[in-house]
């Protein structure tokens, strides 16, 4: 059953579809996985293995059918699953059981995937590294002593250790993204609007986006086809069609990329990426013209101001948000002595049940909002967003896409970057302007560094999202996929 | 530019975070560091540049004025540290004089 664990989602499906295997062995052999390296990987931070056995059960009974009915999946513990434990890996929500399906839950159901668990996070999906999780960090299967990346680093790591075939994260600031290049995994972050985030706990809600994470570019298209398109129950939804990513990744696998124009940043250019990185990324543009892409330099003046716009973007946003977590309606609820004020107790529960990162950013946001510093903060991050969103604009009038390292660097040893903040934050140097504008981005892995994953990252036009799952596609024909060391 | 010690302790307090003297001290120091990294928006002139709060150019989305299926008070309490007759129970919020 080991062969179960290394196929597809792809081949997975058509398998179960034909009665070649039952979803419950599916199941099963991955929660034997999980039960063999998790303790070592520390992807998950529950398993549901009484739910994913029923639900697999379901799909042979043929009561339920769908495009991927039987796969499995994983689930980031920062989206709502009804009755299955979701903390967001912060203790203010320890024993959290939510009595609601998130809209891509539903949808994931509505597709016949068996979920499998919760995977582990930076907590409030704040970090590229895990190590800000609650509950212990999550360990990269290529090097279980480097980070996974973050915040989604469990996820990536699920599927890069062959503990689901399938996985969903979220990507406000490359938390998708970065996991993917760091694990050897393709990840992908929809066009903002074209994944719905009701159900998703909120950090910022204008950057916040689903998006699938697989082993290969396909998978990706066939899970982002699954969870994306129009959603009622979230203002913010795009009610348009959703592209056709997966005959677009069909498309790019046959290697053809004649006529497609590729836009490297020029100020990305000596930016600060290790020189193995830069080595792996240049091969594969190399790869990429060979396929009959074309390469062309564009600028983009205000990338340089996408990291600063953005971590007074997203910690603003994130006070705001995280002021529902007040002990009175659901989780953790601290000092409650019958002498206490309702004002003390929240504040004690705050303190007790958010990590450092979170606290730094709730008090970073307060700041950036308050009277007398919110114009040259708030007001002006928000001014360099439209001057980002230009930038961009301006760039796919001359091309297709935007290409680029996912990250400068590849998965670094834990507690390397922890004592600084600001150095964790360079993690998402190359995916933060994305997250910005608003358009669609994917990893895929590109080669190896020091033995160490490199990701590839390709950027596109708003409500686009095909072209880079064309690009990507291309790209993974031509380099492969990657295989980590064996567990 | 330098956010103090007491700048943090007044901001933990509108957040409701008990900091301890421990994490104000912690907590200070790289907030300095990070505040003089986003500065830098600073350094864009963009007097007449029209803010972006959100990427998306929709306004005013209200869905049909039907009544539609939602979470029934037990579910709704379900996750409350602590409920009392159909209702989340909290601390008291008022002095006993008042």
């Amino acid at each position: 059953m080991t062969d179960l664990i290394r196929m597809t989602a792809v081949e997975l499906a058509a398998k179960i579809k034909s009665r070649e295997v039952s979803a419950v062995e599916v199941a099963q052999a991955h929660l034997d996985r999980i039960e063999a390296v998790d303790d070592r990987v520390h992807a998950f931070l529950h398993v549901d293995r009484e739910g994913a056995l029923a639900a697999a059960a379901r799909v042979d009974k043929g009561e339920v059918t769908g495009p991927l009915a039987g796969v499995p999946v994983a689930v980031k513990d920062v989206i709502a699953t009804k009755g299955v434990p979701t903390t967001a890996a912060s203790k203010i929500l320890e024993g959290w059981r939510p009595p609601y399906n998130a809209t891509i839950v539903e949808r994931l159901q509505a597709a016949g995937t068996v979920m499998l668990g919760k995977t582990n996070m930076d907590e409030f999906a704040m970090g590229s590294s895990t190590e800000y999780s609650a509950y212990g960090p999550t360990n990269n299967p290529w090097d279980l002593g480097r980070i996974p990346g973050g915040s989604g680093g469990g996820s990536a790591a699920s599927i890069a250790a062959y503990e689901a075939p399938l996985a969903i994260g979220t990507d406000t600031g490359g938390s998708i993204r970065q996991p993917g290049a760091v694990t050897g995994t393709v990840g992908a972050k929809p066009t903002y609007g074209g994944t719905s985030r009701y159900g998703l706990i909120a950090f910022s809600s204008s950057l916040d986006t689903p998006g699938p994470c697989a082993r290969t570019v396909e998978d990706a298209a066939l899970l982002h086809t699954v969870i994306a398109g129009h959603d009622p129950r979230d203002s913010t939804s795009i009610p348009q069609a959703v592209p056709d990513v997966v005959g677009a990744a069909r498309l790019g696998a046959t290697g053809d990329l004649s006529g497609v124009k590729l836009g490297l940043v020029k100020e990305f250019a000596g930016d600060g990426s290790e020189p193995g990185v830069s080595a792996a990324f240049r091969e594969s543009l190399e790869a990429l013209v060979k396929l009959g892409a074309e390469v062309i330099e564009v600028s983009c003046p205000h990338f340089q101001y996408a990291l600063p716009a953005y971590y007074l973007i997203a910690p603003s946003e994130c006070s705001s948000n995280l002021a529902r977590f007040d002990g009175v309606r659901y989780g953790l609820r601290v000092g409650d002595d019958g002498n206490r004020s309702l004002e003390e107790v929240m504040s004690l529960t705050r303190d007790a049940g958010f990590g450092p990162e979170v606290k730094r950013r709730i008090i970073l946001g307060t700041y950036a909002l308050s009277s007398g510093y919110y114009d040259a903060y708030y007001g002006q991050a928000q001014k360099v967003r439209t001057l980002i969103t230009r930038d961009f604009q301006k760039a796919f009038e001359q091309v297709d896409v935007l290409v680029s390292p996912t990250t400068p660097f590849v998965a670094f040893p834990f507690g390397s970057r922890t004592s600084d903040p600001y150095q964790m934050y360079l993690a998402d140097l190359f995916t933060i302007p994305t997250n910005l504008y608003g358009g669609p981005a994917i990893s895929v892995p590109c080669g190896l560094s020091e033995g160490l994953p490199v990701g590839f990252q390709v950027m596109a036009p708003t409500m686009a999202d095909d072209r880079m799952y064309r690009v990507a596609a291309a790209l993974e024909s031509a380099v492969g996929t990657l295989t980590p060391p064996a567990l | 530019m330098a956010i103090s010690r007491e700048e943090v302790a007044h901001l933990a307090r509108l957040s409701r975070l008990a900091v301890t003297e421990q994490e104000l001290d912690q907590f200070a120091g790289q907030l300095d560091v990070i505040l003089q990294s986003v500065a830098r928006v600073g350094e864009v002139a963009a007097d007449d540049i029209p803010p972006t709060s959100h990427s998306v150019p929709l306004t005013n989305v209200y869905r049909d004025d039907v009544p539609q299926p939602c979470l029934t008070q037990e579910e709704a309490l379900s996750g409350a540290p602590d409920a009392f007759e159909g209702r989340f129970r909290v601390p008291r919020i008022l002095d006993e004089e008042a």
